[in-house]
Formats: structure tokens, C-alpha cells, sequence
């Protein structure tokens, strides 16, 4: 498995050969709080890159999250839709999104690394 | 205008709120432990919840000042005695809500509680009616603290002495640190719990105190979630101008004696209403499964018919489940009828379902 990369919107990607791995980011489960809806999409769906690909809720509101990358979904992870609390345990583990076999390595590359999206986060409080 | 703070608002800072701006006030969404622990501590230990942003108005006259609110306000001032509560409104000619509060009887007159969002209207509403020997003030002197869940009886008899002898929708005066303060047992969240209108100065010995006997501080976003289980409604969203007491499942709160006698704004609409039912109703809304149906989700008939709208709706902590609110029309109104909520362009299953989702403990 590659390192993990980050995009602005708090998804983190991380790549096995052509499969990407995608979830949201532990500062996003901060920023969102309790989490108590999550949609996955199904296998076979195609995503573009920033395009919306799956639901998250907490008690206070509904966002969407984006795939940071452009590819077809093989697997949604339905533990995470039988459990959405479990999103606010284990982010960046367990408790991915998504995968999907991805079609352009690049975008992968063009992503942040973990001390970019540090800054990022530090420089763009919310 | 300029963003209003309530006294305790360094108080909230210091015990990490998080503020969102609400009816002109900076308000606690919620502190540290986040929404679903506030909401889960104050069911089964105690919660505060600093509501000094809602409006404490008092009135002051003789007979003529029950006439005069009778005219506005569908209770039965009359026989409402000193000390006793009652949930009721301000009604417009149309009968229409244009604010929901309680109303207090007091030696003097009355004490109404007013929504933060609507108390400089309702103050303006409720002038029209008042004569000139009527006294009225709007309080900003005054915290309001709302003290919640099964432990508040203990650890409010603890610091004054006698609370515990309130029974549910009464108050009375008590002495504390040398001044008066004025507590109802009475709230918005199902529990069991005091509301305590304390002066500004003396409102952060109160909590230093209930935070030593650890009551948590909990913020609007556990306060929704806890009124929703609740089934009590959220002016604004589940009530406005346009909605009556009928549709909105409130007739209960129209004093009996009134409903046939009148003499409020929109009585013969509310009469007509009464005698023939309402065209939409106010219901309760359990999704099927995890989606939750939020504010200004269509609702839809099992075959496909648009039938009506959520005005609340989240998840509910205690209920372990989604809950909502909303209206329909009321031939979709009965209990277990099912309906589909469209959530994302996507239909999904629901019922329609009894409230409270949550069941009450009150004292009575």
C-alpha cells in the first residue's frame, strides 16, 4: 500500500497497484462531529475526480463527499453504512469509503502529502 | 445589529463551545463532548442549557390585563392560578402562531417566555391589547438556565432547598446567595427538570456549582436533537404564521373553556377548524432505515403522491433511530400509514409514527 495522499476537501486516497482506497480525514470527523448517516456508493459506478461519490451525516447537517479521484467503484464499504459511528473512531483506517480502480495515476500524484494537508489544514480553519 | 452574548458567554468559551450565531446571539452549538454525548448525559445524569437568549417578559395590572391577553392568547388566564404554568401562544386573525411560550401567573401578572427569534414582534403583538395601567418589561437582567435529566431533582434540592416539592408546569420564588430567584419545573426535552430565571450576576455561582456535581454543559444542537425525540416543536420550523394550533396538533393547548366561548384572534377559523378538521396536520415520521429526513424533505404516498413536508428532522441519539416532523394531509395522518421521504432525489420508506419518539418522565 502507498503512502496516503490528501485532497482539499479532507478525503484521503491511498493507492494498491490500481486500486485507490478513499475515506475522509480525521480533522473532517472533527470539523462534522457525530456521524450517524453514511451512503456508499455501489460497484460499478463511475466517479470523476472531485465529483460526488458518497453521503455523510452528522446530527447537525448532510455532506457529500467527493472522490479525489477519477476511476469505477469496486467496493463501498457497508460496515461503515451498518455503523456510521464508527467514521468518528477509526477515519483513516478501517473505516474507509470507497475503492475504485482508478484510470490516471496522475491525479493520485497531484494530491497533497500528509505535512502539505497539515498545513493546509492549519492555514484554512473552519 | 450587533451580535448579542448572553452573561455566561466567556463561561461557554471557557468550556470549549463552539458558537454559531442564533436569533441575533452568539450561541453554544455544542462543547467538547459533541452533540450525541450532551444528549445522552442529560438523559441519564443532568444537563444545563444557558436559554437567556429567550425573552423573560413580564406584565403587571389589574383585571383588565387578563382580558386584555385573552384576546391573544388562547388560555384560560382567568383560572390559571399564582405559580402555575401553561404552554400555549400568541394567535393572529387568522389564528395563526406567531409565537409559542408559557405563561406564568405571578402575584402581580404574568411572566411570559418568549422565543429569542420573535420577542421584540411578540412584545409589539401583545402592546396592541395592553391599556395603560398595564406594566410591561422585557428583562434583559436575567439569565434563564434550563437544568435537565433524572439527576436535577437531587442536585438542585441540594442548593435550594424545596424545589422538589414542584410539581410539573409550577415555579416559585426561592432565595439564593441573598437574592430572589424564580424556578419552574418544566423544559424542552423530555426529561424531568427546572428552568431557574437567576440574575445576570449571580448566574455563574449557579453553574460552578452544577458543574461540581457533574452537569454538563449542552448546547442547541443536543437541545434539537432532545426536543425532537421529545415531539415538542421548534418555532420557525415546525411552527410559523401560517400554521394554527389544529394543524399543528396543538389543540390540546387551547383552553377547553375558550374553545367555546373565543373571544382570541382567530377564533372562528380555530371553531370551524375544531368542529371539521384540518386539510394538513402536524405528525410524527420514522424513516425505515439509517436516512435521515431532514427540513423541507418532500413526503410522498405510497403511490407516489406529493403529500406533505418535514419541517424537523435528525437523528435521535435515544431512539438510536432517525425521527422527524412534519405535516400531511390528514387523510395520511394515521398512525403506522406508510409514506416515502425524498432524501437526494431518492425515495425512501417511512412511517408515520406516535409521538413523543422518546417517552417523558415528568413529575407530575
Amino acid at each position: 500500500m502507498s503512502e496516503k495522499k490528501f485532497s482539499k476537501k479532507h478525503e484521503w486516497v491511498s493507492l494498491d497497484g490500481d486500486v485507490a482506497t478513499v475515506g475522509i480525514t480525521k480533522h473532517a470527523t472533527e470539523m462534522l462531529g457525530d456521524i450517524v448517516f453514511v451512503e456508499v456508493p455501489d460497484a460499478g459506478k463511475a466517479v470523476e475526480k472531485e465529483g460526488q461519490a458518497a453521503v455523510v451525516e452528522s446530527t447537525k447537517a448532510a455532506s457529500d463527499v467527493y472522490s479525489p479521484i477519477s476511476g469505477e467503484i469496486t467496493e463501498g464499504n457497508k460496515a461503515i453504512a451498518d455503523d456510521p459511528g464508527s467514521v468518528n473512531t477509526d477515519p483513516e483506517g478501517a473505516s474507509w469509503f470507497f475503492k475504485l480502480k482508478i484510470k490516471d495515476k496522475g491525479e493520485y500524484d497531484s494530491l497533497m502529502s500528509k505535512d502539505e494537508y497539515d498545513k493546509f489544514c492549519k492555514e484554512n480553519p473552519s | 445589529m450587533e451580535v448579542q452574548k448572553t452573561a455566561l458567554y466567556n463561561y461557554h468559551k471557557n468550556l470549549g463551545a463552539k458558537f454559531v450565531p442564533f436569533a441575533g446571539y452568539e450561541m453554544p452549538i455544542q462543547y467538547k463532548d459533541g452533540i450525541v454525548k450532551e444528549h445522552i448525559s442529560t438523559r441519564t445524569h443532568a444537563g444545563f442549557f444557558d436559554v437567556s437568549h429567550m425573552g423573560q417578559f413580564f406584565l403587571e395590572g389589574d383585571e383588565t390585563l387578563i382580558e386584555s391577553l385573552e384576546k391573544i392568547i388562547p388560555a384560560d388566564l382567568k383560572n390559571l392560578k399564582i405559580n402555575h404554568s401553561k404552554y400555549s401562544f400568541l394567535l393572529n386573525n387568522e389564528g395563526g402562531i406567531i409565537d409559542d411560550l408559557i405563561i406564568t401567573r405571578t402575584k402581580k401578572g404574568f411572566c411570559i417566555i418568549l422565543n429569542a427569534a420573535c420577542k421584540e414582534n411578540d412584545i409589539k403583538q401583545i402592546s396592541q391589547f395592553l391599556k395603560k395601567n398595564h406594566k410591561h418589561l422585557l428583562n434583559n437582567n436575567l439569565s434563564l438556565i434550563a437544568l435537565q435529566g433524572p439527576k436535577s431533582v437531587e442536585i438542585l434540592e441540594k442548593l435550594i432547598p424545596g424545589v422538589a416539592n414542584l410539581k410539573f408546569m409550577t415555579g416559585k420564588n426561592f432565595e439564593y446567595e441573598g437574592e430572589n430567584l424564580y424556578v419552574t419545573r418544566s423544559g424542552y426535552t423530555g426529561e424531568d427538570g427546572f428552568e431557574i430565571s437567576i440574575s445576570n450576576t449571580k448566574v455563574e455561582k449557579l453553574i460552578d456549582y452544577l458543574i461540581s456535581n457533574e452537569v454538563k454543559p449542552i448546547g442547541l444542537g443536543a437541545r434539537d436533537t432532545l426536543r425532537l425525540e421529545a415531539g415538542l416543536c421548534l418555532y420557525g420550523h415546525d411552527l410559523n404564521e401560517k400554521i394554527n394550533p389544529v394543524e399543528a396538533n396543538l389543540k390540546w393547548a387551547i383552553a377547553k373553556k375558550r374553545k367555546e366561548v373565543g373571544g382570541f384572534n382567530g377564533w372562528e377559523k380555530i371553531k370551524n377548524l375544531l368542529a371539521n378538521g384540518s386539510e394538513k396536520i402536524r405528525v410524527g415520521i420514522k424513516p425505515d432505515g439509517k436516512v435521515i429526513a431532514r427540513e423541507n424533505t418532500k413526503i410522498f404516498s405510497s403511490d407516489n403522491n406529493e403529500i406533505g413536508f418535514v419541517t424537523s428532522g435528525t437523528f435521535g441519539p435515544s431512539v438510536n433511530a432517525p425521527v422527524a416532523m412534519g405535516y400531511v394531509k390528514s387523510e395520511f395522518s394515521e398512525i403506522g400509514t406508510s409514506i416515502q421521504l425524498e432524501v437526494r432525489g431518492k425515495k425512501y420508506g417511512g412511517k408515520i409514527s406516535e409521538l413523543p419518539f422518546y417517552k417523558k418522565s415528568y413529575v407530575k
